[in-house]
């Protein structure tokens, strides 16, 4: 169905840009509820997620000329949605970073681990499965440090590019990547006593 | 290869840009370290339980705006010019 959902985007994006008001609010309530969730991904919080909900589609409506067909219109959004969360943060950004070096894994002066950790007997389902496990995992995520964080979500979560991610937060893709290496790790470390109780 | 360089490998092993070299080391690396196999299963399962754990919380959290939130936007969009306007 991908050829009639471009179609159907292609026909709400005229009537935008005819500046037809129903086409707005078909706009809003149909694209809503996935932008909340993806300014709710980034950003933990109700009433931050709502402010910039509405400076996405704010913003939206004053770039619509920009959209120019190349990318479908919900990925447009998705990326406003993105940039306007970002920029959210940033604004409320206001202690310096914890460092995640202790929740990296030690190898010892020949490169073999120090410590061998512990096998993880569930399958991602099962672990992720429960309601209390999922909430679990979401606050482990939320206590990493922000600038890892945002590169876990945008990349693992929100399934951009590392071209993409490292454009949107200014950064060189070899930060990207090296950032998302040490945040996948850290949170592995932090999953570990709680998904890793078998024995080696 | 020792495991620390194993483990610089894991992302370029997952998403298959390895090179051939490389990935061959890395196999047997893994072939012969269990702890390294046991970090890989962790590390791959962390991925796809935050991504299940993260993307349950877009299905259960809101299908749909509230009506309120709807009615602010499309009144604050009042306030911002289009440049296309024909009426």
């Amino acid at each position: 169905m991908e050829t009639s959902t471009s179609e159907t985007e292609t026909a709400l994006v005229a009537a935008l840009r005819a500046g037809e008001p129903a086409a707005y609010e078909r706009l809003v309530r149909e694209y809503g509820g996935r932008i909340l969730a993806v300014c709710e991904r980034l950003l933990f919080n109700r009433e931050d997620a709502r402010d910039a909900v509405q400076e996405t589609f704010l913003s939206a409506f004053r770039s619509l000329e920009s959209f120019d067909g190349r990318s479908q219109f919900a990925t447009w959004l998705h990326r406003i949605a993105v940039n306007a969360s970002l920029m959210k943060l940033r604004t409320k950004r206001r202690h310096p970073e914890q460092s995640i070096d202790d929740l990296l894994p030690t190898f010892q002066s020949d490169g073999h681990r120090s410590d061998p950790g512990s096998r993880w007997t569930n399958s991602a389902g099962e672990i992720s499965e429960r309601r209390e496990t999922q909430q679990l995992i979401r606050e482990k995520i939320e206590g990493l440090p922000e600038s890892y964080r945002n590169v876990l979500i945008l990349r693992d979560i929100e399934e951009l590019d590392t071209e993409t991610v490292a454009e949107m937060l200014e950064l060189s893709p070899g930060a990207v990547k090296v950032r998302l290496h040490r945040a996948r790790q850290a949170l592995r470390t932090l999953l570990e006593p709680i998904f890793g109780g078998a024995s080696k | 290869m020792t495991c620390h360089d194993a483990l610089d490998f894991l992302d370029d092993y997952l998403d298959g840009n390895l090179p051939w070299g490389q990935r061959i080391a890395f196999g047997l690396h893994l072939g012969l370290c269990r702890p390294c196999r046991d970090y890989l299963d962790g590390y791959r399962k962390t991925i796809e339980a935050s991504r299940k754990a993260l993307s349950e919380q877009a299905v259960t959290s809101c299908q749909q705006l509230p009506d309120e939130m709807v009615q602010a936007i499309l009144a604050a969009r009042s306030q911002v010019p289009h440049t296309d306007r024909r009426d």
